[in-house]
């Protein structure tokens, strides 16, 4: 019981850094993308897409290659640690959010951006109206891409190595257990990360649903 | 708006930074080892011992023989424990290990249908039943994944001259655990380590059907990689690692393990007399 205590613990410490690191990159990527207009943008917008769908293992692989002792980053000594599983996840959830911001940003009004600006705003003041107007697009990217971080198992434990009481978190749990043939314990780590998942969730959807009527 | 994204990555980039194990290098070992060890526990109760009397801080890796020695080979581990003789050897004989010594051992077993397609309940000789599997094209399950198992598996072919093809010879790549299910549900053969078996004896019909064979003994070592070669290792960790698990104490509780759980042991220690 007290395993499982410390495995969850484990899953929204390194889950949460990494969806608080990703959104704070990926929002005001996805803003700068979706709402400018450049040449190339599609390419661009292309990329982010394909990036949605990036195999999370590969990005495990690639951390680990640039992480191990003989990599290129070796000398941070960072592999099989929570720094590392945090990297990979938030570079899985960074394309997944910047993704939803483009899409979203990209339907609010622009005679609003127009009398904004007219109104003297500055950038600042924009991006806060922005992000109001487009909450509900932007918690959506919220949850895309904690949902493919909590779910994610290769890429962690590839960089993170399964290592008890460190680097163990529900979904590489559920993994050696299975392999050790405890399937009842297995089963119920799948269902407390079911249940963190829906809490989470029901969370961010009750606040983007709030006063949306404004 | 890219001054906003620039502070955010510099945050960001500071935030991981900060986040560093603060345990010094020297004080962590990355020992490479197998899964047949972690999945039987014995881990779980030597490190912690270990690493209350050392004070050093192991890390560690599970994956196979076969990728243990990968990792030793680039210098990403400071030590290995694993079960898989001729890399070990070749391993030593390149140059990669300053030390190799056997810790303890176990058994393989072959296991298989109760209804016994191939007649082998009972043979003595691993390789002659594996003949015997082959000759009537029964199913056998192979680990396919370079793991001390599956080396082993491949030895015991080579030994009876037979290589082992078409379609009852299942490539499963897999853990010894899921190769044990497919096993069950194809109803065929498969070798795995008694350990394993035993954990899932429970959940699977499969019946042993050769075991006691010399062939069929199962090496562990120890290997401490060459500093000349990494001068990086944790050589100290790594000696300490090693001393650890020979003496006599830790050999006892290696002798000990699983009685209580399985009313036999598991592992027989390298270093006792019998």
């Amino acid at each position: 019981m007290n395993e499982l205590f410390e495995v969850v613990i484990t899953s929204l410490q390194v889950s949460g850094i990494s969806l608080v690191i990703a959104a704070l990159m990926a929002i005001p990527l996805g803003a700068v993308i979706g709402l400018s207009n450049f040449r190339g943008k599609k390419l661009v917008l292309g990329l982010v897409n394909t990036g949605m769908g990036l195999p999370p293992i590969l990005v495990g692989l690639v951390v680990a290659l640039l992480l191990w002792r003989s990599g290129p980053l070796g000398f941070l000594g960072l592999l099989y640690s929570r720094t590392a599983i945090i990297i990979a996840q938030t570079v899985i959830a960074i394309p997944i959010i910047t993704a939803f911001v483009m899409v979203g940003l990209q339907k609010i009004d622009p005679e609003l951006i127009q009398q904004t600006t007219a109104l003297g705003a500055t950038r600042w003041q924009m991006f806060i109206i922005l992000v109001r107007e487009a909450k509900l697009a932007l918690l959506t990217a919220v949850m895309a891409g904690f949902g493919g971080i909590i779910s994610e198992v290769g890429a962690v434990m590839m960089v993170g190595g399964n290592i008890k009481g460190d680097t163990r978190v529900l979904t590489t749990g559920i993994l050696l257990e299975t392999r050790m043939g405890n399937f009842n314990t297995a089963l119920v780590m799948g269902l407390v990360l079911l249940m963190i998942s829906f809490v989470i969730n029901l969370t961010l959807t009750i606040i983007q649903q709030k006063d949306s009527r404004q | 708006m890219q001054r906003i994204t620039l502070y955010s990555l510099l945050f960001a980039l500071y935030f991981i930074l900060s986040s560093c194990s603060r345990t010094a290098s020297n004080h962590q070992i990355l020992l490479a080892t197998t899964t047949s060890v972690q999945d039987s526990g014995l881990l779980d109760v030597l490190i912690p011992a270990f690493e209350k009397a050392s004070g050093f801080r192991i890390k560690p890796i599970a994956v196979g023989s076969g990728e243990a020695m990968a990792m030793g080979r680039r210098g990403d581990a400071d030590v290995l424990l694993v079960h898989s003789p001729k890399d070990e050897e070749a391993f030593m004989n390149e140059g990669f290990g300053q030390s190799r010594q056997l810790i303890m051992t176990n058994t393989y077993i072959i296991v298989g249908p109760s209804q016994d397609p191939a007649g082998c309940l009972g043979t003595k000789s691993a390789t002659e039943a594996l003949a015997k599997i082959a000759n009537t094209k029964s199913i056998f399950v192979s680990r396919a994944d370079k793991s001390g198992t599956h080396k082993k598996e491949m030895s015991l072919w080579n030994k009876a001259s037979i290589t082992p093809t078409g379609t009852p010879y299942i490539q499963a790549q897999s853990g010894m655990g899921a190769v044990l299910q497919i096993a069950d549900e194809k109803k065929g053969y498969t070798l795995t380590d008694r350990a394993t078996y035993l954990a899932f004896k429970s959940k699977i019909a499969l019946k042993i059907m050769v075991a006691g064979d010399t062939d069929l003994i199962n090496y562990y070592s120890v290997i401490v990689p060459n500093p000349n070669k990494f001068p990086k290792m944790n050589l100290k960790g790594a000696e300490s690692w090693a001393d650890f698990l020979l003496a006599s104490t830790t050999q006892k509780v290696i002798a000990e393990f699983g009685q209580d759980k399985f009313g036999k042991p598991l592992f027989y220690p390298a270093l006792t007399n019998e």
